[in-house]
């Protein structure tokens, strides 16, 4: 067993983990916040999708003693049932999933997402490396790590694009 | 209540809080990740141990010998299920193969053990450890190498194996146009986002079982048989499942084997099956050989239609019923359908999101856009000429209830802007891509299924709606809430829904797209058995008490349902059944898709730009979760078209590519905004909710209007699915 700290969703906390544990277990099995999902278990789906140290990840690509000391934000540290964050509550609005099990995921990259692109981080679609601007198919490229299969595609980015003050409607 | 004959006017009708667009009311919980789905109930089972399931490596044969020892001794390790431990096992009624294998082994990644310990971690390295060796049988893998061993296939949801009208033979030799083609499409997968995963628990001979399954009652009957247990003993929890598409709708693996393990190890057990395991392991939807013939006149009018489908399955498996819509869509005196059903050893074949039309039309409407050019006839035109308002295999004696068709495919074309379209393939060019249109007729069939629900108000006005109905996306939660406070006259927040508990009343389930209507009825149903108890109550005469405000009323006079129900509350329970009205008349919904793509003209890339449609569907109970589904199904139509595989090794039988990253699914830089057009219409011969099925139909032609669209962009006609660029690379250079 290896003593990991972590704070997440702004709590400290104090496990004992088998080196093998990823920090997707970590958190679902250990800490029991079964808001982020495994849907695949190999970096595949992006159901797992959360937030450390600013950055989204997946994960069940990491272990969780990688992250000692870090600090990680999943779906719970975002909002509640009663004070959405701003993105969960568009998500329901534009009725941006279905079955709800990639939802966490892609609200955690949603998140992210706008956050990437305010610090000029480019994407594979980025024509002007010097100006990144909001664009739906920046939002598109930079989501398409996280699978819908009910595929609510349409409406995340109308969603999305409504929190980036860049709604159509 | 029993629906025999067309629903008049009804509650309902108002229209007050049904065929309103509203927000899921479980959104909150889903978005904010406190919706527990089945895996994660650390409330129900806070000690459950951790089962591994270890799938065979071999696809028929039998295991020559099983050596657990280095397993039992590895770490944490509590127990290991085999076939030699686990007791006598039945096979569920609605399984093809056996779900814990051996010493027979009857496909690929058969569950042939569990490894149940003390972690995941634990369990998954100690399932590496148990070593088998095999026996290995010749096994049939490639159906197109089979085909002409086929036979007439078990009778289905699909209807009978083969169907004629008329004299095709004679009728399409004398034609004056003919098309006549094979199309192929291949073996695919569900994937859900959900895997498989349940938690079971014993408390003495009692068994609870928190998991993901589309349909509870199927699911429990086939539990207790496959276990020799009473159903009574039983008790599935599902309130939340992360997707299905058919997937879940029958007892699997994870769900036997934590039942297993957790008898053996005295404690609860959860399993999932984790995402490699799931193509081999479970059920998927068969690949097809598809043979149409049509023969018309020179205007495009049918005459003669034949549409003969091949495809595979284990041993005791079925067909996939590629040829029903060609039963009901079109016109056309002298016709013919057939299904073959050929053996093969590749894991068991299943209902997939529009079991039979979603892949038959894949191959249908190409072969309409086909005989389209050779008449020289537009594609919506020619649709349009072909309309039938009956069944034409049984004649006008039997009308459909209701059909839209012609009203979708006029007013889905304005919408896309179809009179842009130029006929002339490979003419339209946007820089390096080139732009082509496409349409395609969509069809499904309506089923309704047998519901029930029990409906309550509480002391306070509440009211709460309880069936073992399931949510697997569908907005179920949503439009079972909309029904009961349509019923009784209350705002929507004021309804509390319970689903997916075997102990409440038997619902339809989700499946055939007949969940939404059927459980809504049955809500109606029970519903108005309650509105007959309030007012007995209130003393009102029931045909006269009117519920609205929370109030049931007569005259001037006015009661609160929440002084009625009392301290000790209100209940009924009903269920909906059905009598002949889908053998009187046809029932099924129907639409139209457009889609506009780019293909680039050197790498053949295939973009979808644009894509809309058209639908008819009877009442559309919540359009903002019907709009969902549809789009959510075309999309799954552009996977079809464009990437969805199952590879199939032909010598060792099994999927190869058998994971989210090699199995290619729609992500979102695939999709373009949809446009989708509900068409009005109230089908009063389907149910007293007046609306069909919508679930489905999306899928439903989708993938042939993308094909349709490429055709056009590039004159490049593929009939062999998906259409991948290493196909059109190859027929551009051809």
């Amino acid at each position: 067993m290896t003593p990991v700290e972590l704070t997440v969703n702004g709590r400290e906390v104090h496990l004992q983990l088998d080196p093998r544990t990823s920090l997707l277990d970590a958190l679902r099995e250990h800490l029991k916040l079964t808001g982020t999902k495994k849907g695949c278990d190999h970096g595949q789906c992006g159901a797992c999708t959360v937030i450390v140290e600013g950055r989204r990840i997946n994960s069940c690509l990491t272990l969780a003693v990688m992250h000692d000391g870090e600090q990680v934000t999943t779906i719970e540290g975002l909002g509640t049932p009663e004070a959405l964050h701003p993105m969960q509550k568009a998500f329901v609005v534009h009725d941006g999933y279905q079955c709800g099990y990639c939802t966490p995921g892609q609200i955690c990259s949603a998140v992210s997402v706008l956050e990437e692109i305010k610090a000029g981080v480019p994407s594979h679609v980025t024509e002007n490396l010097d100006r990144v601007a909001f664009s739906e198919d920046e939002v598109r490229e930079r989501m398409s790590g996280n699978i819908c299969r009910c595929a609510a595609y349409s409406n995340i980015i109308a969603a999305i694009s409504d929190v980036a003050g860049e709604s159509k409607a | 209540m029993k629906f025999d004959t067309p629903a008049g006017p009804n509650p309902i009708d108002k229209g007050r809080v049904i065929g309103i667009a509203h927000d899921r009311i479980d959104g909150p919980a889903k978005v904010t990740g406190t919706a527990a789905y089945a895996y994660e109930r650390h409330d129900a089972a806070p000690n459950a141990a951790y089962g591994w399931i270890v799938g065979s490596a071999i696809a028929k044969g039998r295991i020559a010998a099983m050596d657990l020892t280095a397993a039992e001794a590895s770490p944490g390790v509590l127990g290991i299920v085999t076939h030699a431990n686990a007791g006598k096992l039945s096979k569920g009624n609605m399984n093809t193969a056996h779900l814990l294998g051996g010493p027979q082994i009857e496909h690929y990644e058969q569950a042939l053990a569990l490894v149940v310990a003390d972690t995941f971690e634990n369990a998954r390295a100690a399932a590496a450890l148990v070593r088998i060796d095999y026996a290995p049988e010749d096994g049939k893998f490639d159906l197109a190498a089979e085909r002409l061993n086929g036979v007439i296939p078990p009778q289905g949801f699909g209807g009978p194996a083969d169907t004629k009208a008329g004299d095709f033979d004679g009728a399409f030799a004398k034609a004056a146009v003919k098309v006549e083609q094979t199309y192929t499409t291949p073996d695919q997968s569900h994937a859900m986002m959900e895997p498989h995963a349940s938690i079971a628990a014993w408390n003495g001979d009692k068994l609870t079982l928190w998991t993901s399954n589309q349909m509870i009652a199927w699911s429990v009957g086939d539990m207790a048989k496959t276990l020799g247990i009473p159903k009574e003993n039983i008790r599935f929890v599902s309130p939340y499942i992360g997707g299905g598409f058919g997937s879940k709708l029958f007892l699997r693996a994870d769900a036997l084997l934590a039942a297993l393990g957790a008898r053996q190890v005295g404690r609860p057990v959860k399993v999932a099956i984790a995402r490699p395991q799931i193509p081999n392991n479970t059920t998927h939807r068969p690949a097809t050989i598809q043979r149409i013939r049509i023969g018309a006149d020179k205007d495009g009018v049918i005459d003669a239609i034949a549409h003969e489908v091949w495809s595979g399955d284990l041993p005791g498996g079925g067909a996939e019923t590629a040829a029903q819509q060609t039963r009901l869509l079109y016109r056309g005196e002298n016709r013919m359908t057939a299904h073959r059903l050929v053996t093969l050893n590749l894991p068991e074949g299943n209902a997939m999101r529009a079991p039979g039309e979603a892949v038959g039309l894949l191959a249908l409407e190409v072969a309409m856009d086909e005989l389209a050019e050779a008449c020289g006839v537009d594609p919506v035109e020619l649709r349009i000429r072909n309309d039938v308002q009956f069944d034409p295999e049984a004649g006008p004696q039997r009308p459909f209830s209701s059909r839209k068709l012609v009203e979708c495919l006029r007013a889905g074309a304005d919408r896309f802007g179809w009179q842009r379209r130029n006929p002339k393939p490979g003419q339209v060019r946007d820089g390096r891509w080139l732009v082509g249109m496409g349409m395609a007729s969509a069809f499904r069939n309506n089923l309704t299924e047998k519901s029930g629900a029990r409906i309550g108000v509480d002391g306070s006005g509440k009211v709460i709606v309880e069936t073992d109905m399931t949510d697997i996306g569908t907005g179920s939660y949503t439009i079972i809430a909309q029904t009961a406070a349509e019923m009784l006259g209350v705002d929507l927040d004021q309804v509390t829904v319970r689903l997916g508990d075997s102990r409440f009343p038997v619902s339809a389930g989700s499946g055939g797209q007949w969940g939404a209507n059927s459980s809504t009825a049955g809500v109606y149903a029970a519903a108005m058995a309650l509105r007959a108890k309030l007012a007995e109550k209130a003393g009102y005469a029931a045909e006269q008490a009117q519920f609205e405000d929370g109030l049931v009323r007569m005259g001037n006079q006015s009661q609160t349902l929440a002084s009625l129900a009392g301290a000790q509350g209100l209940w009924a329970e009903d269920s909906m059944e059905y009598g002949d009205l889908d053998k009187k008349y046809a029932q099924a919904t129907f639409g139209a898709h457009f889609c506009e793509v780019g293909v680039d003209m050197d790498t053949a890339e295939v973009r979808v730009r644009r894509m809309g449609g058209a639908f008819a569907s009877g009442r559309i109970l919540n359009p903002k979760s019907a709009r969902s589904q549809v789009i959510g199904a075309m999309t799954m139509g552009v996977g079809a078209a464009l990437m969805e595989a199952l590879d199939v090794d032909t010598r060792f039988g099994f999927f190869v590519n058998h994971d989210m990253a090699e199995y290619q699914v729609p992500v979102h830089a695939d999709i373009p905004h949809q446009d989708v057009l509900f068409v009005d219409e109230l089908d009063d011969k389907s149910s007293p909710m007046k609306a069909k099925g919508v679930g489905e139909l999306g899928i439903c032609g989708a993938g042939a209007a993308v094909a349709n669209a490429i055709y056009n962009a590039t004159g490049i006609r593929l009939r062999d699915y998906p259409l991948t660029i290493d196909k059109l690379l190859k027929a551009q250079a051809a």
